[in-house]
């Protein structure tokens, strides 16, 4: 199961070039957006992996990990639904679109859908609060939702 | 050394002129199109692709399609502006495929002239003889200003002239230190486009005798200055919306291509590090830094020249230099912005305030939920990589500076600088106290310069200006302007640029057209998480560092969330510490657990569950927080609390003694009910239920069951017929 993950072309070279840098631990979570950018979350193996490369204790690596909000640690579906919980989307009435994602993707925050299409997630602000609410699926920003628009949204993705 | 630096820019700069004139810049017609985070949401990706099939199915040569940052008006994104050699531009809002089809027959191909019905603010000076306009907001003409020009407007009406002749009043024009009579203003003049200044009261008659009748420009009164605002109607047309703005910090914003550096050149770009390192010692810069009183825009207000002098003075034997774009208060997004559209003014200011303190190295840390952001950055570092901007022997004046862009990963605390420098250097983003402060011991144990991404960006804007121009605009703590993000129930949302001193009602009422749908003003919010709420009382406060502080809240980084009569401000304050108390990096008691009961406390006020008593708690565990954090997310943790607290005491009390919501926000205080004499017994509220705990056959009365309602609206929202209430 676990060989499904694995250090990329790509990712190894990333980590050379890394490692060839001065202060060559400090890329430790650019390595780590590497995969999860690969992945969609950051697999056991890997992280243990990334400490032996980079000659940085697993725990620390574990830790980094647990610390930032955007690093997951478990397979997420193919989209990202994210509901922007910041300010100018909660006074614009973000939590009824979240209660209609919700009723739509049948799931809670943090959940993944049965057939693994959608990982329903909330961000706070992605910096479009000039037209909250928002809600960002993968990386399409779309604006001013309101609870009615989120099935026709969900509905684009749910063919491809 | 001699003259090479200065030297070596101005061939830098003549062969990207050749770039841009060999490109058509200069003659052909431009479509400007904004691309940024924002109006690509809007939809401008589409609307651009159509201008591209259109120009290419004109077979036209002389139009060149555009790419620019957004200018910051996100309420009327699209924005599409029509740039026709010669003429003043026309700006387009809310514009889609269909419409920019409308524009390129009607205005681009010329078989019509401008579609007024989409131009933003709906007006175009072509539609006047002349237009005239005063300068609107300066701190120092404001009042005496809006006299000549109300005097101009009477004079215009007697004359029975009003229909061809505008008056109307905008952007402070940043040369009130120029202005010898104390009762003096400037004013603008479209279509001829010539700068007034010194007008007083007396100077009225003549300019309607000589301009407005005799079609000649009153020579005495014309001041002629190359600053920012000379060109301001060149770049953004007349558009209210940017006429009440000083755009220091935007002025590229939505006017240049943020992926060309030939742009940027041609608007100064780079003029500002090339005359410092021909010119300038370190300590000289650090010296006009100082001059000018610009403070840090990151929240703190700390001066900037000291911090830059603190470094500088520092022993160490390498010296760094962060760029902080973490932007992390829910709700600003001023950073952003600034960074999709003029990267290089944040470039230009690092590498400056990296030669000050002797640096070689700098870095900007930004957040990963900035895509766009990034990757405009990488491009403008590159580009200035190859054009000898960074890297070794910057213009051949032997100093070498390079940046490298590092990625945050979603955690508020690491805008806190200490939290910021471990987490570049790989490590969970966790504050530690100060001192030592970084301008000490930073990065590595070296020291370190922490700046604003819009602190950095007036780096160059002073340099260019003059440090004294700069401090001649503001008020006397705060220099300078400052960038809003207006959101929430305003009309307008978006950035605004002022001078510091603008009063908060003319932020929300002028620049962003007061309240949404007719509401009542209830609050405003600045300073995000760390920051307070301000009633309606206090309206007339001055934005700046030290008014906004004794009023009882921050300026921040430049947040203003505008809440309405249907906001509730506990409900607010809630909101608020969910934030924080989520956000806390746990390391120290008072933060973690204190936020944590508080919340419980807020969370017991607004289930109807609330004493009078916990109200005191409130305050006392807030002030015990406040003092005993370790960093500045834990001390000012407390302030929306605090601050609704101290301004709007009656809410929380209608929570506790009434177990009333008087906005109706509070779910748990809100109780649904179907009034029977209008139910038709449709069946569509049954239907919306999620918990499917509405009765009834169809055609009869439904009923609600109370015990397991969830509160959440959607029965109100389903009723066709008005027959759910609440509350
Ligand atoms: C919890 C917390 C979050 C912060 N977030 C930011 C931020 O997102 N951007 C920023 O420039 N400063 C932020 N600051 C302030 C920085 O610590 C620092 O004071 C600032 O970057 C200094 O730059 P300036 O002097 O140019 O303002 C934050 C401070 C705290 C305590
Ligand atoms: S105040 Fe809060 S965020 Fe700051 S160090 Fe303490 S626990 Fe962490
Ligand atoms: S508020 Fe929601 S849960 Fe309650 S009755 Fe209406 S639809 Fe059902
Ligand atoms: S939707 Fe309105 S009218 Fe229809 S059954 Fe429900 S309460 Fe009655
Ligand atoms: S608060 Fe939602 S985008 Fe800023």
């Amino acid at each position: 199961m676990s060989d499904t993950y694995t250090i990329t072309p790509e990712i190894e070279a990333f980590i050379e070039e890394c490692k060839g840098k001065e202060f060559s631990k400090s890329y430790l979570i650019a390595v780590l957006h590497k995969i999860q950018a690969k992945y969609g979350f950051l697999p056991n193996n890997l992280m243990e992996e990334v400490a032996i490369r980079m000659e940085i204790p697993t725990s620390k690596v574990y830790g980094v990990a647990t610390f930032y909000h955007m690093f997951t640690l478990v397979p997420e579906g193919k989209h990202i639904v994210n509901i922007c919980l910041g300010t100018a989307c909660y006074v614009k009435g973000a939590e009824q679109v979240l209660n209609s994602l919700k009723n739509s993707l049948k799931i809670d925050l943090n959940q993944t859908t049965e057939d693994g299409l959608f990982t329903l997630k909330a961000t706070r602000c992605i910096g479009t609060c000039g037209l909250a609410p928002v809600v960002m699926v993968d990386e399409k920003v779309y604006s001013n939702v309101t609870p009615d628009d989120v099935p026709v949204i969900i509905a684009k993705y749910k063919n491809k | 050394m001699g003259k090479d630096i200065i030297n070596n820019y101005l061939k830098i700069k003549e062969t990207s002129h050749q770039r841009l004139k060999d490109a058509g810049y200069f003659d052909r017609i431009k479509i400007q199109v904004g691309s940024a985070t924002c109006e690509n949401a809007s939809g401008a990706q589409d609307v651009y692709t159509e201008f591209e099939k259109m120009v290419k199915a004109s077979g036209r040569s002389d139009i060149l399609l555009h790419m620019t940052g957004c200018t910051g008006h996100c309420s009327s994104e699209p924005i599409v502006g029509v740039f026709i050699p010669g003429d003043i531009p026309v700006k387009y809002g809310h514009v889609t495929p269909q419409k920019a089809f409308e524009i390129f027959t009607s205005h681009v191909q010329g078989n019509g002239g401008p579609v007024v019905d989409m131009i933003l603010d709906k007006k175009t000076d072509r539609l006047y003889n002349h237009e005239f306009v005063f300068c609107g907001q300066g701190t120092k003409c404001g009042d005496k200003s809006d006299k000549v020009a109300q005097a101009f407007k009477e004079k215009i009406k007697q004359l029975g002239m009003e229909e061809t002749i505008k008056v109307a009043s905008g952007v402070c024009f940043g040369v009130c230190n120029d202005m010898n009579n104390t009762s003096a203003t400037a004013c603008y003049v479209f279509p001829e486009r010539v700068f007034y200044g010194n007008i007083t009261e007396a100077d009225l008659d003549e300019i309607i005798e000589q301009h407005i009748k005799n079609n000649t420009i009153v020579k005495r009164l014309v001041v002629k200055l190359d600053r920012v605002n000379n060109h301001f109607f060149e770049h953004y047309g007349d558009v209210e919306y940017f006429n009440h703005q000083l755009r220091l910090t935007l002025k590229n914003c939505g006017v240049i291509d943020p992926e060309s550096i030939e742009e940027y050149i041609h608007f100064g770009g780079f003029e500002a590090l090339a005359n410092s390192l021909q010119n300038d010692s370190p300590q000289a810069i650090i010296d006009k830094i100082r001059i000018s009183g610009l403070r840090g825009r990151g929240g703190g207000g700390y001066p900037t020249a000291t911090k830059w002098a603190n470094t500088r003075n520092a022993k160490g034997d390498r010296k760094f230099i962060i760029c902080n774009a973490d932007e992390g208060d829910p709700g600003a997004f001023m950073d952003r912005s600034m960074l999709e559209g003029d990267p290089f003014s944040v470039i230009e200011g690092m590498i400056i305030g990296g030669y000050s303190i002797s640096s070689e190295r700098g870095f900007i840390y930004i957040r990963a939920e900035y895509p766009l952001a990034i990757e405009r950055l990488e491009n403008a570092i590159k580009l200035a990589r190859e054009n000898g901007f960074l890297g070794e022997n910057i213009l051949g004046s032997g100093y070498s500076f390079d940046i490298e862009l590092r990625l945050g990963a979603g955690a508020f605390v690491c805008g806190e600088e200490t939290a910021l420098i471990h987490s570049i250097e790989g490590m969970r983003g966790m504050p530690r106290p100060r001192p030592p402060y970084p301008s000490q011991k930073g990065l590595w144990g070296y020291p370190t310069m922490i700046n604003n991404v819009e602190t950095l960006a007036n780096v160059p804007v002073i340099l260019l200006n003059g440090p004294e121009w700069f401090a001649s605009v503001g008020t006397e703590g705060s220099k300078g302007t400052k960038v809003f993000a207006l959101a929430g129930k305003i009309n307008q949302t978006g950035l605004v640029e002022v001078p510091m001193g603008t009063t908060l009602r003319d932020i929300i009422f002028k620049n962003g057209g007061g309240i949404k749908d007719g509401k009542k003003f209830k609050a405003v919010q600045t300073g995000g998480p760390s920051g307070g709420c301000l009633p309606e009382s206090y309206l007339d406060t001055i934005v700046d560092y030290d008014s906004l502080n004794k009023a009882g809240s921050i300026m921040g980084s430049g947040g203003m969330i505008v809440l309405s009569e249907d906001d509730c401000m506990v409900d607010i304050a809630k909101f608020f510490l969910e934030f924080t108390q989520n956000e806390s990096c746990g390391k120290c008691t008072p933060c973690r657990e204190g936020t944590k009961r508080m919340l419980e406390i807020l969370e017991k006020i607004t289930a109807g569950l609330g004493t009078m008593e916990d109200l005191d708690k409130l305050e006392r565990l807030g002030s015990v927080i406040r003092k005993a954090s370790l960093c500045g997310l834990g001390q000012t943790a407390p302030n929306p609390v605090l601050s609704t607290l101290r301004h709007f005491r009656d809410e929380y009390e209608t929570h506790v003694k009434d177990k009333k919501c008087p906005a109706g926000r509070c779910k748990k205080l809100l109780k649904y009910e179907i009034i029977a004499e209008k139910c038709v017994g449709c069946t569509a509220c049954a239907r919306r239920c999620p918990v499917q705990c509405i009765s009834g056959s169809p055609k009869q009365v439904h009923v609600i069951d109370q015990s397991r309602c969830i509160k959440c609206g959607m029965c109100f929202e389903a009723c066709k017929f008005d027959a759910v209430k609440f509350n």
